[in-house]
């Protein structure tokens, strides 16, 4: 069927900001989804509120709409923009709800826009529970079995008919507590009666226990002729029970045979035709591990990670198929990109294993419990391809970056084997290498299956693993077993270590031998058909396929890893836009990336694509084969400015600001110098090792002073100590891990923090604007709200900016892009931190001020002056609307987690509030953010001693505002004194009603609570911070954002938003 | 030990010795399937080949006996990245190593696969040896792998007399439908193993007998028309039309099977006799070749065949794409149709070659690919309900008119 001419402009919804389950993937999916839709000459109108996403580039779409993603903002923008149809299914479950709103209330129908893709009714079907179960029974497919239970009896009646082990689930209770698992009736009992007990309804849901059954995805494509293909699938090592956003997940499957492949295969396409679901779809299964009889878990009618995944694994673009399946092109009418000879009506092939992992935040949630459940917890992952599984694991593995690089790099020795057997219960990030030490200590396969449920498949493989540290170990070093150890992944410092020779001398030994890496290419059919992508992975048991291109300039473009708290999707952003721009230039473009989740691991944005580990090893081999010109590390995050010296020491040229500069920004001695050259002040401070050095540092100061690790990211580890007795806590955290560099120990000034990202040629600098933060110091930048043009400083601070940033990147010979935080205490700026590099704030401040900065920042690496590319250097003219950044955070995924804000990063993502007005843009930030009140009017405010002052002032605020306020104790007292009316609660041990059961109630809007210092001083503080996220409730613990809440809903009225098209932005 | 896998063209690649210790030449192939090794050995269309597999990963669930598509494996040698040492799968009966040892099938292991399968794709299928001998000579065995020919192949896989297969009289005899299989711990570890699961829902077969020829028949050609309810009597391949004719049945299936279709001259002329009657026949593969070739077309060998799970055959009456399970290096010659005879039915998405026939006037139609799968996709399966609605409405056909 060819394209339905009807549609030409098609409303594309975005999944607005990242938070944990949802997160770059849809930013890859929608940008595919885009290009392909104007590929077919389709007007696109785009509405995302994130703003660190390539899809809402200004090249990507016509109209973009960053703006808080609501159905009352999606009815004005289809109002306002009249398109014909609307594309729901790319942007995660965010988008999919909007559209099937939209459509639920007769608003697409009485504005004759049409539902692209899978209709209303197949959602529905999906994604309503009972619904789904219904259908699955029609078609003879089955799902596990539940009932849900208000007795005791009824609950053993029922789990009769279905068999033990069942799993409990009471209705409405806090984190799922009071459920279980029953293996036999004497459990049940005592589980439900406890349950129903626990339950605010009396009820508990009792449901066929699947945990421990094999894991199996199939990624479906369907169009509307009803033909339909499986891409992929996929097999989780980790057993049913564990999110597979957390599972470490291997492609294809490799313990099925081809039996129950097809049987699982047959059943997608089956539920994916009875759902007459058109474009792709996501459908996981349990497959009991010792028989055919499996459960359908879930359906996804619509991109997910998965398939951002399948796609990423297999080469077959799923976002792009499934855009031209809602046009009414058919599978067999579209080509397959790799190929370009075959269609997309056919099934991928490999002739490689893939392994994901999830990278897990609990680096940054120390508190956090660490084990993995159904709630997924990973805010990213990595991806790695190798002819082996051993290899995938170990390449896999050491693409983390956590500090790990093999399966001793979590140290388990220790444990002896019943101890190692109760560790090993726990589903947790570091379940592998408990195994691994298990092996080590000979415990058989069958008892590591009995109790982590993996497949004696892989417990098999990572023996393997253990076998070859074993022989590295104790073994001759023969060129024999180097290259087995190489097969198998190892680096070369492992090796090193294991053999106990230098990592050098391995490298040696493997040029004389040449034992080195040869690449392979991706090309969905097995090297069936001639594909002439250049999609590369490495390995060492096959002949290099690579093809030498000679071309007259070649630059290495560094991704930026898997997304983590502190390094997000801007800095793929950022190395997208910096790879068009050296394409656009003439270069040849090469990336390498292992993120399967990004725009930039797409196989058509760079020339050539490497999928591999961004370690120094990785690269060299990289490095080797394509001979660059130069390396550009400063749009790549911490991952990619690592890897600098490395590169100069293979030889490659760094391109735009040298390696040693990038270091006297970082080494405290060296930037002391520089400041003093340049006559910028910052905060008296020192760099220390050892707790007992940074105690005098800290005294001589006078407390309270900010200590941090050099080199980090996100403000990892960093921390404002108010006594010797945290600085001793402090860095005792801080060394639990080695330091390479020392730790900074400065003096805390309170004040405004300011923020910049300027472009320099090495002469003039160009800055787009200055970005002002909401909360003052102590509150991590990533985590403050960002006003830009920022609203509350003289002009004479801004001069001292601009002076200041223009001394700062010339006395780092910056050429390309350079961050710096400010504090401006009064008329007096000081400097907080520079990094000569690109910052999580490009990608905001290039679409507000429509000044593309990453790709000015190219230019200038090239070799352009900012005069020539048409600028005026200097601080540009400010905008005449106010655009704020809001940060996201996950807090309700990662149980146990503090969610008070610090020095140290804590958010997922971010959104953009745009508007003429800066009342209208906070309230529109706090929007897309989900803030969306006033619900209840009701509130609690409990604050620090130091805090009650401010917060009385908040009190009245919201008092004004219609709001009842709750208060503990001292709170409601200097409120009351204060004349604010506050309704006492007690405290979390005293007697009920408390204040938990306050926010337990449900009633509650919004709960301000402003931690004492340090860490988990205040349980209750702490109880009532995660009771709040855990129920839903907002909770606010910096009293400046509380204060931009009260300004957002005071000026808060029911005229319509103003929208604005960010691609008519512009600063002049 | 060493082994080394040595092409027509020269090229040599050093490997592992697995299976039989024993020197083999043989046309060298390629398939493309992910799991399914096991059907794949156990295809007789594979005599007089050997075949890589391009997934690198072979053997992890180990050998399942009960999913042999015939009592041995037939290829000449088996050609791998990396068979798992260990495997893993609750039917799993014994290694990959055990069997190919025990069924005398010599094999290489850790050669590069993909940059073989480039090699047969450039240049086409080729002969190889598969030996251990390090002191090979090359000038010796290259004019050797040239002259090799899998030659008359038919006759070596077909069986040597016919047999009967009874229909299925009710479903439960099929094992558990795919989906609705259920465990029962007790019956596990008393020993009890799943048969495999079946996606055969109604016995629509029931009462009608095939004739079903053997030129190298995939056990899952007669067992999915058996599970239907139909009753099978295989025959073998070199049985005349006379006495198929005389045992009447309502419909005659045409296997798969290895070889240049060309060879099998005698079968041929038995096959045209079978074209003349009324009876209503169905064809796969060789059966589908045979037929054609038997009716005045033509075929031609292709430059390295369709072999894997994951081809895209297009129903030309319906516009639907079926992914296919295919096997074969052979393939009519769409141009030399003549369409008073036969008219395409099936096309591949990918090259556009014939996937498949209408036999003009006839209750014939027949396919190139696999819909009884083993391996590969069962989206065609509903092709052998097609046959038996074909072979219930000539029936209908036949008593009205009489």
């Amino acid at each position: 069927m060819p394209k339905n001419p009807d549609v030409r402009k098609v409303m594309v919804i975005g999944s607005g900001p990242i938070v944990i389950g949802q997160a770059a993937e849809f930013d890859y999916a929608g940008t595919q989804a885009c290009r392909s839709l104007k590929e077919e000459g389709i007007e696109v109108v785009l509405v995302n509120s994130n703003p660190a996403t390539i899809m809402t580039d200004r090249d990507i779409a016509d109209k973009v709409y960053i703006e808080p993603l609501t159905t009352k903002v999606l009815e004005q923008i289809i109002e306002k923009e009249k398109p014909d149809s609307i594309l729901p299914t790319l942007g995660g479950q965010a988008g999919l709800n909007l559209g099937m709103e939209l459509e639920e209330s007769g608003f697409l129908a009485s504005h004759h826009v049409k539902l692209l893709g899978t209709t209303a009714a197949t959602i529905r079907k999906a994604e309503d529970r009972q619904a789904f179960k219904d259908t699955m029974e029609k078609i003879g497919e089955p799902c596990a079995a539940s009932l849900v239970v208000e007795n005791v009896a009824d609950g053993v009646a029922f789990t009769n008919t279905i068999g033990y082990p069942v799993v409990l689930r009471p209705a409405y209770t806090l984190g799922g507590s009071g459920g279980g698992i029953a293996h036999n009736q004497l459990e049940l009992e005592e589980i439900l009666e406890n349950g129903l007990r626990l339950s605010r309804v009396g009820q508990v849901l009792v449901e066929r226990c699947i945990a421990g059954w094999k894991e199996i995805e199939y990624e479906v494509m369907r169009d509307s002729a009803g033909n339909c293909i499986t891409v992929c699938n996929m097999e989780n090592i980790d057993p049913v029970g564990v999110h597979t956003g957390d599972s470490i997940v291997v492609a294809p499957s490799q313990t099925l045979s081809d039996k129950e492949y097809q049987m699982l295969r047959t059943s997608a396409l089956n539920i994916i035709s009875e759902l007459n679901i058109t474009g792709g779809c996501n459908v996981q299964f349990a497959l009991h591990p010792t028989s055919f009889e499996y459960c359908v878990i879930e359906v996804n009618p619509r991109v997910s990670r998965s398939s951002a995944l399948a796609s990423k694994a297999t080469g077959y673009p799923i976002a792009k198929v499934a855009a031209k399946i809602a046009l009414g092109y058919t599978l067999d009418e579209i080509k397959n990109a790799i190929t370009g000879k075959t269609y997309a009506s056919f099934e991928p092939t490999l002739d490689y294993c893939v392994v994901k992992m999830p990278r897990l935040p609990f680096d940054k949630f120390i508190t956090a419990k660490r084990t993995l459940t159904t709630q997924m917890k990973a805010t990213g992952e990595v991806m790695s391809i190798c002819t082996n599984f051993e290899g995938a694991l170990m390449k896999a593995i050491r693409s983390l970056e956590q500090h790990v690089d093999c399966l001793r790099s979590y140290d388990f020795s220790e444990l002896d084997t019943e101890a190692l057997l109760r560790r090993m219960q726990k589903v947790d990030d570091q379940r592998i290498y408990v195994i691994a030490e298990a092996l080590r200590k000979g415990i058989d396969y069958d008892t590591i299956y009995n109790i982590t449920r993996i497949d004696r498949w892989f417990i098999d493989k990572i023996a393997i693993l253990v076998e070859m540290e074993h022989a590295l170990e104790t073994q001759p070093f023969t060129l024999e077993l180097l290259k087995e150890a190489k097969r198998l992944e190892f680096p070369d410092s492992v090796i090193a270590r294991l053999v106990g020779i230098e990592e050098s001398e391995v490298k040696q030994m493997r040029y004389e031998n040449h034992v080195t890496a040869s690449f392979k290419m991706v090309d969905t059919c097995a090297a069936e058909f001639e594909a002439s992508t250049p999609y590369y992975y490495s390995c060492y048991d096959g002949i290099n396929e690579a093809v030498e291109t000679k071309p007259p300039k070649k630059v290495l473009v560094l991704g930026s890893g898997p997304i983590r708290i502190g390094q997000g999707i801007e800095f793929d952003y950022c190395s997208v836009h910096a790879t068009w721009a050296f394409s656009k230039a003439g270069y040849e473009t090469v990336i390498i990336n292992n993120n399967p989740e990004t725009v930039s691991t797409d196989f058509d944005i760079a020339d050539k694509l490497y999928f591999e580990p961004l370690t120094p090893e990785d690269v060299e081999n990289i490095v080797n084969i394509e001979k660059p010109d130069g390396a550009v590390v400063q749009f790549g995050g911490q991952t990619a400015i690592k890897l600098t010296e490395s590169l100069m020491k293979m030889g490659v040229p760094i391109l735009g600001t040298k390696a040693e500069d990038v270091d006297a920004a970082e080494d405290r001695e060296l930037f002391d110098k520089i400041l003093e050259k340049t006559q910028i002040p910052r905060a008296a401070g020192g760099t220390v090792y050892t707790a007992e050095e940074a105690k005098t540092v800290a005294n001589r100061l006078g407390y309270p002073v900010l200590v941090r690790p050099s080199y980090v990211l996100g403000g990892q580890g960093m921390q404002i100590a108010i006594s010797d007795k945290e600085i001793e806590e402090f860095m005792e955290i801080i060394n639990r891990i080695a330091q390479d560099h020392p730790i900074l120990v400065d003096k805390y000034l309170q004040g405004k923090e300011l923020e910049v990202d300027a472009v320099c040629d090495g002469t003039d600098i160009l800055i787009p604007g200055i970005m002002e933060h909401i909360e003052r110091t102590g509150v991590h930048s990533g985590d403050s709200i960002s006003v830009y043009p920022a609203h509350t400083i003289t002009n004479k601070v801004k001069e001292t900016i601009a002076e200041y940033t223009r001394r700062l990147a010339k006395a780092l010979h910056v050429k390309g892009l350079i961050n710096i935080q400010f504090i401006a205490v009064g008329e007096e700026v000081f400097v907080i931190e520079v990094n000569p590099r690109s910052s999580r704030t490009v990608p905001y401040i290039s679409k507000v001020t429509g000044i593309p900065i990453v790709d000015l920042a190219t230019e200038v690496i090239i070799g352009k002056t900012i005069r020539e590319l048409g600028y005026e250097p200097g601080l540009q003219k400010e905008a005449d609307y106010v655009a704020i950044k809001m940060p996201v955070f996950s807090f309700e995924k990662i149980r146990g987690a503090e969610i008070s804000l610090g020095p140290e990063m804590k958010s997922t993502g971010e959104c953009l509030g745009i508007a003429k007005t800066f009342n209208e843009a906070l309230y529109k930030a706090f929007l897309g953010a989900g803030i969306d009140l006033p619900r209840h009017k009701r509130m609690i405010i409990t604050v620090k001693d130091a805090d009650k002052g401010e917060a009385i002032e908040i009190g009245r605020r919201f008092e004004k505002l219609g709001y009842t306020i709750y208060a503990t104790r001292s709170t409601a007292k200097a409120l009351n004194d204060a004349g604010v009316k506050a309704k006492k609660v007690n405290k979390i041990q005293q007697e009920s009603p408390t204040v938990m059961d306050l926010i337990l109630g449900h009633k509650i809007d919004l709960v301000i609570d402003t931690p004492t210092q340090g860490r988990d001083k205040s349980r209750d503080g702490f109880l009532i911070r995660r009771t709040s996220i855990e129920t839903g409730v907002n909770c606010i613990t910096a009293l400046d954002t509380a204060k931009a809440l009260a300004t957002s809903l005071e000026n808060k009225n029911d005229n319509p938003l103003t929208l604005i098209n960010i691609v008519t932005v512009q600063t002049s | 030990m060493k082994a080394f896998l040595i092409l027509e063209d020269g090229t040599v690649f050093e490997g592992t010795h697995i299976g039989a210790d024993r020197e083999v030449v043989s046309e060298i192939v390629f398939n493309t399937s992910m799991a399914g090794y096991l059907e794949v050995l156990t295809d007789p269309s594979y005599a007089g080949q050997a075949v890589c597999m391009t997934y690198p990963l072979i053997g992890n669930y180990g050998i399942c006996i009960d999913d042999m598509e015939s009592k041995k494996p037939w290829p000449d040698g088996f050609i791998v990245r990396e068979l798992s040492r260990n495997f893993s799968n609750f039917r799993a009966d014994f290694s990959i190593q055990q069997f190919l040892e025990e069924n005398h099938i010599p094999g290489i292991a850790g050669i590069d696969t993909r940059a073989l399968t480039k090699i047969l794709r450039k240049k086409g299928t080729m002969n190889g040896m598969i030996t251990t001998d390090e002191q090979y000579k090359l000038d010796k065995i290259l004019p050797r792998l040239k002259a090799y020919t899998t030659g008359k192949v038919v006759e070596k896989v077909t069986c040597k007399e016919k047999y009967k297969l009874k229909g299925s009289q009710n479903l439960s005899e099929n094992g558990a439908l795919s989906g609705s299989a259920k465990f029962v711990l007790a019956d596990y570890e008393a020993g009890k193993r799943e048969k495999k699961p079946s996606l055969v829902k109604n016995l629509n077969g029931a009462g009608i007998h095939i004739a079903l020829l053997d030129f190298g028949m995939k056990d899952n050609i007669a067992d999915s028309l058996k599970r239907r309810g139909c009753d099978v009597t295989v025959y073998p391949a070199t049985t005349s039309a006379a006495e198929i004719i005389d045992a009447n049945p309502d419909g005659i299936m045409l296997s798969n099977g290895p070889g240049d279709p060309k060879e099998c001259t005698s079968i041929i002329v038995e096959i045209k006799k079978l074209y003349d009657t009324n009876i209503p026949i169905f064809a796969i593969c060789l059966g589908h070749q045979l037929m054609a070739l038997a009716t005045g077309a033509d075929t031609y060998k292709m430059k390295y065949g369709h072999r894997g799970g994951n081809h895209p055959v297009k129903d030309l009456a319906t516009g639907r794409v079926y992914i296919s399970s295919q096997n074969h290096g052979y393939v009519v010659d769409m141009d030399k149709l003549d369409p008073n005879v036969a008219t395409p039915a099936f096309i591949n998405v990918n090259d556009g070659t014939n996937e498949g026939l209408y036999y003009t006037g006839k209750n014939i139609f027949t396919v190139q690919f696999h819909p009884e799968a083993c391996c590969g996709p069962q989206d065609s399966s509903f092709l052998f309900d097609r046959f038996i609605d074909m072979i219930k409405s000539a029936k209908m056909e036949v008593s009205k008119n009489a």
